[in-house]
């Protein structure tokens, strides 16, 4: 056909190394058009490379491809009969103290299942790279979350050496997670560069960002807790199960919140992964605690309800002294101060306790909360600061962007540690050449940047009376890190909603949403509120809206768009406000913790506990759509 | 199926008018970023549900990946790039930025453009679907929240930039500075 240049499969396409993965260890997933099979549904069978765009969408809609069906099995459950115990990358499941007894022993127990659909980063910007040979080295600018991280991958995938890979990632369109690695997007266009001696642009549609970019894999949830009529806490059981796929180890874990928030005679958590014929998932934003936080803080609410206490005091009532797994000491905990500051500013005091006592017209109308924490620190990463002849400073470090305004932040350390204007801070980032450094991921890029930064500006500023520029010297924290002492690490939140339910159309709407954030320190209150208040609104969204829908038969998401895959939009969302107490982290030099992530961890329990209070109904799974709201309406 | 077809179209863009030929296949986005050059209209699904590529076109709203290039001959579009004049941002533009209307500002493009096609259409009387009295003889409806949420819904923002967006809207709104 016109245009076409070459088409890429299995037959011909470069080799690729098994060895290549994530955090989690190898990865199949990576290894596309290695062989005949078709792992999931959605994996590519080929690559049409051509001219422009317009001949290569013609030219693969052409492309004749036929398959023979084997069995496979995409339907998820607890119950699966593959179930099996989930990796313990995260560390082994908690097991403190007898749960049985204390549960005996309890004036209530809530024993409930909750459940959270399969969700999609969504980034507004495709998945795109354009790579090509330059000379012996491999250049490519792509949009990810870690130049180096994803530079590192692509060159174990191609079986290079490292120095021979350069990938850039300048300016990233949101990420979420979904960019976090070496996306099919870069995989594709280093196969067609490779192959066919020219530069080539790989961007996937929105389709094939759904069907081939990873989800936040679906969840089963079942938490018990006990409590004293007191409202003191004898037992926390949280067991959670989650999809895999068998090609790539993952874990989503829902219990870390379950191992650090509340104070309980008895913990215990159990990790259940069960494999399916699925693209492998992976984090998306808030990975773990989003889920696990809809199913813990939701019982919470529960358990409140049947002692007739205010959750807000049942949360106050079970601070921790220290790690209530780990017995660490906390490097600062902030919780209660956001309880208290976010109640007295949402006006939570005057809260009438009883569910489906307010009408507004046809609308019922209620409030939730629900507390959260996200784990934060430092991750090892390098930087380089030059002091130029005129007088400014050059920092390169392989930080990436996609969004949270990590450039901006990073000029300000840089020129706090410099001591120095901001006018005088060239900040260069994400480029692999940069160095090792982390991702933007895990809540912990700026921390971890921001220390290589401040290192590396304490051994420039001990050079600067020698009078030779250009100067430059390099940093790593990588020694540093492994030298801190062992601490429970968190940011603190503290979710406040308000919704109405339309019982007519089973139709909830968010009136008000409150966050109260302990961070760290904030370096840009504009950009932290900005994030802050992002991951409240996908978190509302999460609450009410999204969910990946697959047919069984086929094993296809079937609703792989935005038309489909509905995510709030302007007239979803009320102005939101979120805000900072003060916080700092005592062992980070610029007293960072991390913002990215823990907006979107509490809103949905938040929101669904509104939600009872509204209809006096429970809403045990997401996304709590009309349906589900009109059938469980009690009239 | 003729593949390859090729077709003349006449744009004038941000005030400068082009003559291309283009693929008939061609939608308007495409052509203004890969022909023209004018990459501010972003590409987020090619399908009509983001709204990132919404551009200007004789003065409307138009998602630009859901009109092929050849529709488009003789229109006169603005891009984000065209908002701008003399070096100096566009009242809505400065708002976005004070305001923080914005994230990866992937959406962004498309949010300044639709706002500037809806003040328009809203100061020249248009409905929507929240606005109460919908009587042919009124003048503009109020222009609150809900409104401007309503008549932006077009345009996705994964980053959850919305409630300064419609900050950023209103206060536009409020100055007069209806064109942007």
């Amino acid at each position: 056909m016109p245009g076409v240049i070459g088409v890429v499969d299995h037959r011909n396409a470069p080799r690729l190394s098994p060895l290549a993965g994530t955090f989690f260890g190898p990865d199949g997933g990576l290894l596309m058009l290695q062989d005949g099979v078709v792992p999931y549904a959605g994996c590519p069978v080929a690559l049409v490379v051509a001219r422009t765009p317009e001949q290569a969408k013609a030219a693969a809609d052409a492309l004749p491809v036929t398959y023979d069906e084997q069995p496979h099995d995409t339907h998820f459950s607890a119950g699966h009969p593959a179930a099996r115990p989930a990796s313990t990358v995260f560390g082994e499941d908690a097991n403190v103290g007898d749960v049985e007894a204390e549960l005996a022993r309890s004036a209530v127990v809530v024993d409930e299942w909750y459940r959270t659909p399969e969700e999609h980063c969504g980034a507004m910007e495709l998945h795109s790279a354009t790579a090509w040979w330059d000379g012996e080295r491999l250049q490519a600018v792509d949009c990810n979350q870690g130049p180096f991280i994803v530079a590192t991958g692509l060159a174990t995938l191609f079986s290079l050496e490292p120095e021979r890979v350069r990938v850039r990632a300048e300016h990233v369109g949101g990420g979420f997670g979904s960019k976090g690695l070496c996306g099919p997007q870069l995989v594709l266009a280093v196969m067609g560069a490779t192959l066919f001696g020219r530069p080539v642009r790989v961007t996937m549609s929105r389709h094939q960002v759904f069907l081939m970019t990873p989800p936040r894999p679906a969840t089963e949830q079942r938490v018990r807790i006990g409590a004293g009529a007191d409202g003191s806490l004898r037992a926390i059981d949280h067991e959670a199960a989650f999809e895999v796929s068998p090609l790539a180890s993952y874990v989503e874990n829902c219990v870390e919140p379950t191992k650090t928030l509340y104070a309980a005679a008895a913990i215990r958590t159990r990790l259940t992964a069960v494999p399916l014929d699925i693209l492998p998932p992976f984090s998306v934003r808030g990975p773990g605690l989003t889920p696990g936080s809809f199913a813990l803080e939701s019982a919470m609410d529960e358990v409140a309800e049947r002692l007739g206490l205010d959750p807000l005091e049942l949360r106050l009532r079970n601070e921790p002294a220290a790690g209530p797994v780990s017995g660490l000491p906390f490097s600062r905990r902030d919780l209660v101060a956001c309880l208290r500051e976010g109640a007295r500013r949402f006006g939570w005091a005057d809260r009438d306790h009883r569910p489906r006592t307010r009408r507004e017209g046809r609308l019922l109308a209620g409030t939730g909360l629900a507390a959260t924490a996200f784990s934060t620190g430092a991750l090892p990463s390098s930087a380089s600061i030059t002091a130029e002849a005129d007088g400014s400073f050059t920092v390169a470090v392989g930080a990436s962007d996609i969004g949270t305004g990590a450039r901006t932040a990073l000029i300000a350390v840089a020129a706090d540690a410099l001591r120095v204007g901001t006018d005088r801070i060239r900040m260069r980032i994400a480029d692999s050449d940069f160095g090792p450094a982390w991702a933007a991921g895990g809540s912990r890029g700026t921390a971890s940047w921001s220390w290589a930064i401040t290192d590396a500006a304490a051994k420039l500023r001990e050079r600067l009376g020698d009078p030779e520029r250009p100067v430059t010297v390099t940093a790593d924290t990588t020694r540093v890190l492994g030298g801190l002492p062992p601490r429970e690490r968190h940011a603190y939140s503290a979710i406040f909603a308000q919704v109405t339910a339309d019982p007519a159309t089973g139709e909830v709407r968010v009136r008000r949403l409150l966050g109260m954030f302990a961070v760290g320190r904030v370096v840009n209150p504009l950009l932290a509120r900005s994030q802050a208040v992002g991951g409240m609104i996908m978190g509302l969204s999460m609450a009410l809206h999204e969910e990946g829908v697959r047919d069984r038969a086929s094993g296809r998401q079937v609703n792989a768009d935005f038309a489909g895959y509905h995510i709030a939009a302007h007239a979803d969302v009320p102005d939101v406000e979120a805000d900072f107490v003060p916080d700092y982290e005592p062992d980070d030099p610029s007293g960072i913790k991390g913002v990215g992530e823990i907006g979107t961890v509490g809103t949905a329990a938040a929101i669904a506990n509104a939600v009872w209070h509204a209809t006096g109904v429970r809403q045990r799974t997401l996304p709590i759509r009309v349906d589900r709201v009109l059938e469980d309406d009690p009239r | 199926m003729v593949d390859d077809a090729r077709g003349e179209v006449s744009l004038r863009v941000n005030g400068t008018a082009h003559r291309l030929e283009v693929d008939n296949r061609r939608t308007l986005l495409d052509a203004l970023r890969d022909s023209i050059g004018h990459t501010g209209p972003k590409k987020g699904c090619d399908r009509g549900q983001c709204g990132a590529c919404t551009v200007l076109v004789d003065g409307r709203r138009v998602v630009s990946c859901l009109m092929l290039a050849v529709a488009a001959d003789g229109c006169e579009i603005t891009t984000v790039e065209g908002l701008a004049g003399g070096g100096e941002l566009s009242p809505i533009q400065q708002a976005f930025v004070r305001l923080d209307g914005f994230q990866c500002g992937y959406c962004t493009a498309g949010q300044l453009c639709s706002a500037v096609g809806m003040l328009a259409e809203h100061a020249a009387g248009w409905p929507s679907a929240v606005t109460a009295d919908v009587s042919p003889d009124l003048a503009a409806p109020r222009l609150d929240a809900a409104e401007v949420r309503e008549r932006m819904s077009g345009n996705l923002c994964r980053c959850g930039a919305y409630p300064s967006i419609v900050r950023a809207v209103l206060e536009t709104a409020a100055r007069g500075q209806v064109a942007g």
